[in-house]
């Protein structure tokens, strides 16, 4: 599908959106979005999914049922949230008020070469959310959108299903720490002080 | 129609109990008959969060996610389930985070379908080369203490443990 808007810059993005952050939780989804995270600054409860394709919505699910005074953030790729769909269902039958699921849009599997994913032949994936029953969905095509919905990422009554249209640009990699059982350790050990 | 052995009402409730004393606080299920009961408990319980997935897959990265803000879960399914999890299962074991999964056997002794023999006669060995140690279980009376100790052998070493359920101690489908 055509768009004559501009598309974002996915760092940017990222940047903007985790600088509000304060307490929140991240989980990111694998590839390019894990880089974008480790770009906006490393943090101990920031959790690198480096694997897993599909599975970061449900990370957030159990992580904002387990934390439901913190507010959880997933940031993922579209073509890592197109292979676990089924979450969107399952998430909104929970209804977590405290987890908001971003998408970084580039209507891409940037990371395998640029291939088209669904959203590019115009799945609406914040539509599926709101289908689905996310109280709570946003398509966001400009810079000045974004500025208006971070407070939404962070405040409203969720869940919250955002989807970022952001740009194919390839940018350099930033790479977080790569040991799972590290990871896992330091952001447990920094939200629940044990990991027993 | 399950053919149904009182015992059933015994171990569903007492794995319940082994639940709640080890402190299971997310319950992620597809259903299987042969955790109907066991589900139906965990439904009704405030001590659980019960929560019905799409796949069986869900239920792994959720679990993950629990124990990473410390709830501690249980993932109950039936063996064709365990076909659906593989490659999350890559994200436990390369974390090493504790995962528990309670498994009820198709595929196996007395089955009819022979659609469920594929999968079920594949389970443990999926399991084992996903990373997970698997403790079988075929004698009504070692159901609890099977997932009792399963479940400490889970959360104290940081493991992915299955328990096995046969169909011995489900009960098989009288398909008429
Ligand atoms: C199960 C599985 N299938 C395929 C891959 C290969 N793979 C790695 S990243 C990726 C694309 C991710 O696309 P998206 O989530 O949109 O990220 P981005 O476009 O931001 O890079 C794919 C297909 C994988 N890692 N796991
Ligand atoms: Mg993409």
């Amino acid at each position: 599908m055509q768009t004559r808007f501009k598309k974002l810059d996915r760092r940017d993005a990222v940047a903007r959106i985790l600088k509000q952050r304060r307490e929140a939780l991240l989980i990111t989804g694998l590839g390019s979005s894990c880089w974008d995270a480790a770009a906006a600054g490393d943090s101990d409860t920031n959790f690198y999914v480096w694997g897993g394709m599909g599975g970061a919505a449900m990370i957030g699910l159990g992580l904002a049922i387990a934390q439901p005074l913190r507010r959880v953030l997933v940031i993922t790729g579209d073509g890592e949230m197109l292979m676990g769909l089924g979450a969107l269902a399952t998430i909104a039958v929970q209804r977590p008020k405290n987890l908001s699921v971003i998408v970084l849009d580039n209507e891409r599997y940037g990371e395998t070469g640029m291939q088209a994913t669904h959203t590019h032949y115009g799945v609406d994936l914040a539509g599926m959310a709101a289908c689905a029953g996310f109280p709570l969905t946003a398509t966001i095509n400009s810079n000045k959108a974004l500025t208006e919905f971070i407070p939404q990422l962070y405040e409203a009554n969720g869940p919250v299903f955002c989807s970022v249209k952001v740009d194919d640009a390839k940018l350099p990699m930033v790479l977080p720490e790569r040991d799972g059982t590290w990871l896992k350790s330091r952001f447990r050990k920094a939200v629940v002080g044990s990991l027993d | 129609m399950a053919k149904k052995k009182k015992t059933e009402v015994t171990w569903a409730d007492r794995i319940f109990d082994s639940f709640v004393h080890g402190g299971i606080r997310q319950v992620a299920y597809v259903p299987d008959a042969g955790h109907a009961r066991l589900i139906s408990l965990c439904e009704r319980s405030s001590k659980v969060r019960a929560v019905p997935l799409t796949t069986e897959e869900e239920g792994v990265a959720m679990l993950a996610g629990a124990w990473l803000g410390g709830h501690r879960g249980a993932l109950l399914m039936q063996s064709s389930g365990v076909g659906n999890c593989i490659n999350m299962f890559s994200v436990i074991q390369e974390c090493r985070f504790p995962l528990f999964s309670l498994v009820t056997m198709r595929g196996e002794f007395g089955e009819f379908n022979p659609w469920q023999v594929p999968m079920g006669d594949g389970t443990a060995r999926a399991l084992a080369n996903a990373g997970a140690l698997i403790k079988p279980v075929d004698d009504v009376s070692r159901v609890v203490e099977t997932v009792t100790a399963a479940l400490t052998l889970a959360f104290s070493t940081y493991r992915s443990v299955a328990v096995l359920i046969s169909q011995r101690v489900i009960g098989y489908k009288v398909w008429k």
